[in-house]
């Protein structure tokens, strides 16, 4: 349970905060994880009173929150509820969160500890940090903690996330910025740091010995859907592969951490993304692409750039996939494939680690041509859970084979239901604890790999590959494949 | 557990599929995706193949048809449970979608697993350039499905790709053992052989060419009229004959030189079972191609002999 505080949120009329934050908040009181003294402070460029925003906060968590509404958690959450009208560089605004929350510590005892949640787009982070240091916000007296939680992209590449570090330094100490990736707060996320250093069978098959190519995969079916202006200059490569995809792979390739403290975990991802890097023909081992008009899945859609807001000759990537290799002794010689997309069949966020093919096959040629090679894959979402892939027998066959699945579901193996990510994470921050959040260097490495990606891709001035919507990216990308010997999995 | 959908997209009959599937509770295990595109009058018949081979092969069904509604729009049902392992989940496309059918099917493709597609009806003129069948390894076709089942299998023949078979070959398979078997125990040098058959009847076109292609001998095939599917098969050389006789697409007269004639269960099987056993093969046939390279080669022949009219 989370100590007296009070969570200040910038951009509450955001989609994030309305879908994510706000039943978060909701659900951590409903499992009783919120203290009594809590308090709930929206900031927004509108001339709401604060009980037209307590109504619409409510309204977004019937719609949204993962457990039932009752009464009872809601009036106690209820209480603390408070909004601040006002742009980011108004200083009046500021000057009334001021009040606003010291009258907070006063009646509902939050205890001077205030964790400010900018979900708010990057280029106003700057003036949100600037603001909240002047009206001395991000001073803490004695005995209470300051928090700054910011949502990625953490900068555009190394330079710009070095910048984004030393304005945050200005006003808060390194311990008290939260750099929030949803996906470390996946259950199935952690679960993977359980299934690798829990169990004895999988550590010694995780290595080059077995390991043939690992796939990373995270694929929306979605398009931009409303957020041109965050979209459009950033791209696939930078929204998801910089942060939700090189976490991944750290995580799946790092080595066993000494104990899963902040520090301790770090440690192990900063070493693994240090030996990771991408290789130096960068034109045969990335492909970027973009979505054109198409049907995707029994819709039809229209393409990137026919969406709202986006300029006809934008050369955004909504496709990017590219090839990491570790150089380490356990993973030299193992490519890492990572892809992800707007636009794609289906929503589906999976890691696959494909295994050498045995090396003799005592059966009939024709018995084993329907045979792949064993997989390991982790179903992040939907559907989450692992899947072993291996072959079998097919009854009434001489000795026919084929793959078959042996199947871990998260949904039928506990009855439980996961809390999401976004509970996770703002009760992690409301507590103080940082194992979930990527930490600064972890933040440089990954622009480090990404950045020759990026400046090759900007030096070609060429547009992105177009892939109709609904279908599974640009020709391009199965080249990239098939120019080492292999084919993207269906996920 | 049955969802019905109307007006529905991909993303929604996924949510349904997972809901239906937590909802009985079980662990998937599923071995392969089956994608039915069947006719709204065979859509009965075709659902209940689905939950037959369902039973033998834990699967995902999908069974597309073209719905007549005057509206653009797909209306689903998914079925999971109810007394079998997979799941049978019934698209019907209304509209323009069905110019868009292969939009829904691909994103409700089980991961990895294997794809076959079955036209239990009339099948497109080449399976493997279809929009549906792209998205497959295995093909299967049922010339006995389509009108002019010996036209269809000349189609077929004609345009076949690997990972194609047609259930007029799993009709043989009986056939086949028991002439192989029959040489292995009655060796002899055959030079002729015929085949007689149902008038309509493709399997005994595809067993003639099959036969000529693999002995090398010339071989007769006999229309009777009227009668049940395959009639009968002799093997000859000189007085020699391996004989197999079957009037009533059930029991079979085996004799062969120096044996009399024996009884031999032979029966017609259901377009049900052929596909239970097909689905057991889920990579191509070469055998199957040499078959069908020799039905165009006789049909050539003929043409050119003016025996029968070109296509």
């Amino acid at each position: 349970m989370a100590g007296p505080s009070a969570l200040v949120l910038f951009g509450v009329t955001g989609d994030l905060a309305r879908k994510k934050l706000l039943p978060a908040v909701y659900d951590l009181a409903n499992r009783g994880l919120l203290p009594p003294g809590f308090g709930l402070v929206g900031f927004a460029r509108r001339d709401w009173a604060a009980e037209h925003f307590a109504e619409l906060v409510a309204e977004s968590v019937r719609e949204h929150a993962r457990t039932e509404f009752r009464e009872d958690v809601w009036k106690q959450l209820q209480e603390g509820i408070r909004f601040v009208p006002g742009e980011l560089n108004d200083n009046e605004a500021f000057a009334q969160l001021k009040q606003t929350l010291t009258d907070l510590d006063e009646r509902q005892g939050t205890g001077g500890n205030h964790a400010f949640y900018l979900s708010v787009p990057p280029k106003a982070f700057d003036v949100a940090v600037a603001q909240l240091r002047r009206h001395g916000l991000a001073d803490r007296p004695k005995g209470s903690w300051r928090r700054v939680v910011i949502e990625k992209p953490f900068g555009h590449d190394l330079d710009s996330a070095r910048q984004l570090e030393r304005k945050l330094a200005k006003a808060f100490s390194p311990s008290s910025i939260f750099r929030i990736d949803h996906y470390l707060g996946k259950e199935t996320v952690q679960n993977l740091l359980a299934f690798r250093f829990a169990n004895t069978m999988f550590e010694p098959i995780w290595n080059r010995t077995y390991i043939d190519h690992v796939q990373i995969t995270m694929a929306e079916d979605i398009g931009i859907a409303g957020r041109a202006g965050y979209y459009d200059g950033i791209g696939a490569a930078r929204d998801v592969i910089q942060n939700h995809l090189l976490q991944l792979v750290a995580l799946t390739a790092m080595e066993e951490p000494t104990s899963f403290g902040a520090d301790e975990l770090s440690l192990e991802k900063r070493k693994v993304l240090s030996a990771a890097r991408v290789p130096s023909d960068l034109d045969a081992h990335t492909a970027r692409g973009q979505y054109a008009t198409g049907w995707s899945g029994g819709v039809e859609v229209p393409g990137y750039l026919e969406e709202q807001g986006i300029p006809g000759d934008s050369r955004t990537d909504t496709f990017a996939a590219i090839r990491v290799d570790i150089d380490n002794r356990r993973w030299a010689g193992v490519p890492f494939y990572l892809r992800t997309g707007k636009r794609l069949p289906r929503r589906v966020t999976e890691v696959a680690l494909n295994l050498r093919p045995a090396p003799h096959l005592p059966f009939d040629g024709t018995d084993v041509r329907a045979l792949g090679t064993n997989a390991l894959v982790l179903r992040i979402q939907p559907d989450e859970g692992i899947t072993l892939r291996f072959g079998a027998k097919v009854p009434a066959t001489p000795m026919e084979l084929r793959d078959v699945n042996m199947d871990f579901g998260y949904g039928t193996s506990f009855a439980e239901s996961s809390p999401e990510a976004y509970e996770r994470l703002l009760l992690d921050v409301l507590l103080g604890s940082e194992p979930l959040f990527p930490q600064p260097a972890e933040v440089e490495l990954s622009w480090q790999i990404l950045d020759p990606v990026l400046d090759r891709w900007a030096e070609r001035d060429t547009p992105p590959e177009p892939y109709p919507s609904g279908t599974w990216g640009p020709p391009s990308a199965v080249e990239m494949l098939a120019r080492d010997g292999f084919s993207w999995r269906r996920p | 557990m049955i969802v019905t959908l109307t007006g529905t997209n991909a993303a929604e009959v996924q949510q349904a599929i997972a809901k239906a599937r937590h909802h009985v509770g079980a662990a998937s295990g599923l071995v392969f995706t089956l994608v039915v595109v069947a006719e709204l009058s065979d859509y009965e018949r075709a659902k209940e193949a689905c939950a037959e081979a369902g039973r033998e092969h834990p699967s995902r069904i999908l069974l597309l048809t073209n719905g007549r509604a005057r509206a653009d729009r797909l209306d689903a049902e998914v079925q999971a449970g109810e007394g079998s392992p997979g799941e049978i989940i019934a698209l019907k496309f209304h509209g323009v979608l069905q110019k868009h059918r292969e939009s829904v099917v691909l994103p409700l493709l089980l991961p990895d697993l294997p794809v076959i597609v079955w036209w239990p009806g009339r099948s497109p003129r080449t399976p493997g350039l279809d929009p549906i069948g792209r998205l497959a390894t295995r093909r299967i076709t049922d010339a006995m499905g389509d009108p002019d089942p010996l036209a269809a299998l000349e189609v077929r023949a004609r345009n076949y790709c690997p990972g194609d078979t047609d259930l007029t070959w799993t009709r043989l398979t009986r056939w086949r053992g028991l002439m192989a078997a029959a040489l292995d125990a009655y060796p002899m040098d055959v030079t002729r052989a015929t085949v007689s058959a149902a008038p309509a009847n493709a399997a005994g076109t595809l067993l003639a060419a099959w036969l000529s292609q693999r002995l090398d001998v010339p071989v007769t095939l006999e229309r009777t009229d009227p009668a049940v599917g395959i009639t009968g098969v002799v093997l000859g050389s000189g007085e020699d004959e391996i004989r197999i006789t079957r009037t009533d697409g059930n029991l079979a007269s085996f004799s062969a030189p120096g044996l009399s004639s024996r009884l031999v269960a032979l029966p017609r099987r259901d377009v049900n079972t052929l596909l239970a056993e097909e689905l057991r093969r889920l990579e191509d046939d070469p055998i199957y191609a040499e078959a069908m390279a020799s039905v165009v080669r006789r049909i050539d022949r003929a043409v050119a002999r003016g025996q029968v009219r070109a296509e």
